[in-house]
């Protein structure tokens, strides 16, 4: 009895003392950062390495599950820094009230959009695209109205519920303007079916069950470099394309403000912009000496990036889904 | 003092206790939501329509599901084959698979690019589309068909081998054996049994959007996700939630008003022996009736193995891990379960409490959980849990306790029937020989039940194995369970390897299912 309790006193001693002399950064992102396949775990040893801290993911879902869990916690979020959000969703995390700015010198970027944002610091970026398999389709549509006249079948995700899916609203809402809402009259014959999240559609078109899926431009990347595979390809649209940016905030009741400073500085370092290309599959806000990964040459380049600033975005979004819903419900 | 039939203290208590927890966790949890809405809340056309469509497809997918389990039930009750065991235990696989898995693999037969369409272009068919209602209702029948199936089988099983021997001794036909036997046992099954998979159907949502075919097959457990993350709206979440609450009370109250009640009265036990479906034409009807729903339940599940059993000796290690992780919550949440359902079962069906306000209140309070939203549980409990203590650190144990609660209205269902039936035909021997409190639970009602117990525990394992459940929301970085892996893996590209993980995860809860469904057979019959 005696021995379990002095073991336990030493075990408390040696929490006790292990946690006052490592502080820890505790980081909110999505599921897909965190998992053993995502850019969490190579990240995590990176920042360990130089900041003698611990550094605490906590995943949540999606970016919007991500900014939900956040608005619920409040001030009370154990949370420093919240990673994963892209520009539908910063209008409201600014209005929240959470985020604090960010520090003074700020990094030079890589993005084709220029980035002035108070609160938000992107980290990586990608085009949202069609994807499909070059060997069935030799010559693939190039606009939205192409496709709509084409008879190729296309899987898309429900923007309610996926990060994907509400690009690809505010990608047609941008390019087309009034005309948005005739462009999904227009492709509702080719659409197959609407899925919950990316990897349904994703799913179901390497299945076959469909010719085309909405994906990014860096997708073909996965399989030309994890696989091999150089069948697919992204198509390029003449309109542009909507573009998704992924920005990280410093929590503005963060016990932790320095530490989280330096991690926000290490995000647009090379050793973090390093390890995103090939984990999260996305291009590096910040382009590393050593550039990108061989492959990622191969990728479509569009002509015009396309984005809706965070505010409008979010003021449009209702009016895009009613036009949305309107048209495919015929 | 009367004699009391039941250890009734205890078994209030405990049985009081599973229904306060149910309360919690259903009623609890919106509460919470409620009252920490923000946001105008309010309900739209869009949302209307999402009720009517949910209205709709629940309907037609329970009165399908459990009109095509009564052939099929009928002719595995009536005719004995080799293998007829592994076949109920096989066919049972969709119900556990996790939704994404289960799609696929129906995609992969009934799909545009399925074996189907491949068949009938070769024959020179025109291809056909699933998506729109039907693809809808082939889901939720090939989810509900094997549950159906297995409930109403439970109720041929419990007519007694004297009770058909009797009527071949009269010269009953088959439609005689329908009219005197087969359909009073139906008319106590069928609305429970049509009232479970209604619930289920009820907040189905990714299966219903993805076969759907396009925003028209909006259900209210979408128009919830959608008040959450797309509007952040908590009022109308919660609204909806409640609509949705009201619509499975409602089903329930009818339901469970409109089950009557068997007497069979007591066997001895005997196999069944049926004389009067001997005949050739029927069993050609039968056979062609087995085999018909064994294609249709077993040709997506192979599309599963095949599609993994060339990856599952090549998975990386941290969905091993998960593996382990997801048989301990399973078993943990099992344990739950029976804990849960045992007492509850025996409150309600104790004697004098059939139609007594036990069963009248504590009966529908079991069945809450299918009609309550997952996402509001999840929010709700993070709600309530954030305060106090960090769910994250929890997510395992939190996860076992809602998946036992997930699984309690299946135990319920398999259960009740069964304690009831041990009463009425042994109740008053019993009362007789005095046999009360706990020894009575030991000597009559536990033998009595013992291959629904076992059934019911191996589909609370089964089920908890294949839930996605509250662990996606709490998701711990390194407390991944293997439905969050796969789900991990495929959104990393990784699809073959997420094939392999969803082979390992239908193995699991097979292995899982059958030791316990076994475990209740063992020596049955000595």
């Amino acid at each position: 009895m005696k021995k379990i309790s002095i073991l336990a006193a030493g075990f408390l001693a040696l929490a006790a003392t292990a946690s006052a002399e490592t502080p820890v950064l505790t980081v909110y992102t999505y599921d897909s950062f965190v998992s053993e396949w995502g850019p969490g775990p190579a990240v995590e040893k990176a920042f360990e390495k130089e900041c003698g801290c611990d550094l605490q993911f906590v995943g949540a879902g999606d970016g919007a599950a991500l900014l939900a869990r956040l608005r619920l916690e409040g001030v009370h979020t154990k949370a420093d820094i919240a990673l994963g959000l892209d520009t539908n969703l910063t209008a409201a995390a600014a209005e929240s009230g959470l985020f604090a700015p960010l520090p003074a010198p700020r990094p030079t970027l890589d993005l084709p959009v220029a980035w002035n944002d108070p609160l938000f610091q992107p980290y990586d970026w990608g085009y949202f695209a069609f994807v499909y398999d070059r060997t069935k389709i030799p010559t693939p549509p190039t606009s939205f109205r192409e496709l709509a006249d084409s008879d190729l079948k296309i899987v898309i995700q429900d923007p309610r519920s996926s990060t994907p899916g509400l690009g690809l609203l505010l990608w047609v809402k941008k390019a087309h303007g009034e005309a948005a809402r005739e462009i999904w009259e227009g492709l509702a014959d080719n659409i197959v079916t609407v899925t919950k999240g990316w990897s349904e559609a994703y799913g179901m078109f390497l299945e076959g069950e469909a010719d085309m899926v909405l994906s990014y431009t860096t997708s073909p990347a996965y399989h030309l470099i994890a696989e091999n595979d150089d069948t697919k390809a992204a198509a390029q649209f003449t309109e542009g394309h909507y573009m998704q940016i992924e920005v990280a905030g410093k929590i503005a009741g963060t016990d932790q403000p320095e530490l989280a400073d330096r991690f926000l500085a290490f995000m647009a370092s090379d050793r973090f912009q390093e390890i995103i290309p090939t984990t999260n599959w996305m291009y590096p806000a910040r382009l590393p000496v050593s550039g990108l990964p061989r492959g990622f040459e191969s990728l479509i380049r569009p002509d015009t990036a396309l984005l809706y600033p965070p505010e409008e975005a979010a003021q449009i979004r209702h009016k895009a889904l009613s036009e949305w819903q309107a048209a495919l419900s015929r | 003092m009367a004699s009391r039939a039941q250890p009734i203290g205890l078994v209030r208590w405990l049985g009081g206790g599973a229904a306060a927890l149910v309360l919690m966790l259903a009623l609890g949890t919106l509460g919470a939501v409620f009252l920490h809405a923000e946001g105008p809340g309010g309900l739209g056309p869009a949302d209307w329509a999402a009720l009517r469509f949910t209205l709709l497809q629940a309907t037609l997918s329970a009165a399908l599901s459990v009109g095509l389990a009564v052939p099929l039930a009928r002719a595995l009750a009536r005719w004995r084959f080799p293998g007829r065991r592994l076949l109920i235990i096989l066919m049972g696989a969709p119900f556990i698979l996790p939704v994404i898995v289960a799609v696929l693999g129906l995609l992969a037969v009934f799909g545009r690019g399925g074996v189907l369409n491949d068949v009938l272009g070769r024959a020179g068919f025109e291809p056909v589309s699933i998506y729109g209602l039907p693809g809808v209702l082939l889901a939720h029948v090939f989810f509900n068909l094997p549950l159906a199936t297995r409930l109403l089988l439970q109720g041929w099983q419990a007519i007694p081998a004297e009770r058909f021997r009797l009527a071949a001794t009269l010269g009953f036909s088959t439609r005689d054996v329908f009219r005197w036997l087969e359909w009073p046992m139906l008319r106590a099954i069928l609305p429970g049994a049509f009232m479970v998979i209604f619930l289920i159907c009820l907040t189905s949502f990714a299966v219903v959007l993805a076969l759907g075919g396009g925003p028209r097959a909006t259900t209210i457990e979408l128009a919830i996700y959608q008040a959450f993350r797309f509007d952040f709206d908590l009022s109308k979440a919660a609204q909806l939630a409640t609509l949705q609450f009201a619509i499975g009370a409602a089903v329930a109250a009818v339901a469970l008003n409109f089950a009557t009640e068997t007497a069979f009265g007591p066997g001895l036990d005997r196999p069944v022996l049926r004389f009067d479906a001997a005949r050739v034409w029927l069993r050609a009807v039968d056979g062609a009736m087995i085999l018909a729903a064994a294609i249709f339940l077993l040709a997506p599940l192979s599309a599963v193995v095949i599609a993994g059993l060339g990856q599952i000796t090549t998975l990386p290690a941290p969905v091993w891990h998960a593996a382990a992780r997801s048989v301990a919550v399973a078993l943990a949440s099992t344990a739950i379960t029976i804990a849960l359902a045992l007492p509850l079962a025996l409150l309600v069906a104790s004697p004098g409490q059939r139609r007594g306000w036990h069963s009248r209140v504590m009966q529908p309070i079991g069945y809450l959980s299918l009609a309550a939203s997952p996402l509001v549980i999840g929010t709700g409990l993070f709600i309530i849990l954030f305060p106090i203590t960090d769910p994250v650190a929890l997510a395992l144990p939190v996860t076992a306790v809602v998946n036992a609660v997930m699984s309690l209205p299946f135990a319920l269902r398999i259960l009740t029937p069964a304690i009831a039936d041990a009463e009425a035909d042994f109740g008053r021997l019993a009362n007789s020989l005095g046999l009360a409190g706990l020894a009575r639970l030991r000597l009559l009602t536990l033998p009595r039940i013992r291959a629904p117990l076992g059934f019911a525990a191996g589909l609370a394992a089964a089920l908890s194995m294949g839930d996605l459940g509250v662990v996606a929301l709490f998701a711990p970085l390194d407390g991944a369970t293997l439905p969050l892996q796969l789900y991990r893996l495929m959104a990393a590209y990784r699809m073959e390897s997420a094939a392999g993980a969803a082979l390992l995860l239908l193995m699991l809860s097979f292995a899982l299912f059958w030791l316990f469904d076994k475990g209740g057979r063992f020596r049955a019959h000595a």
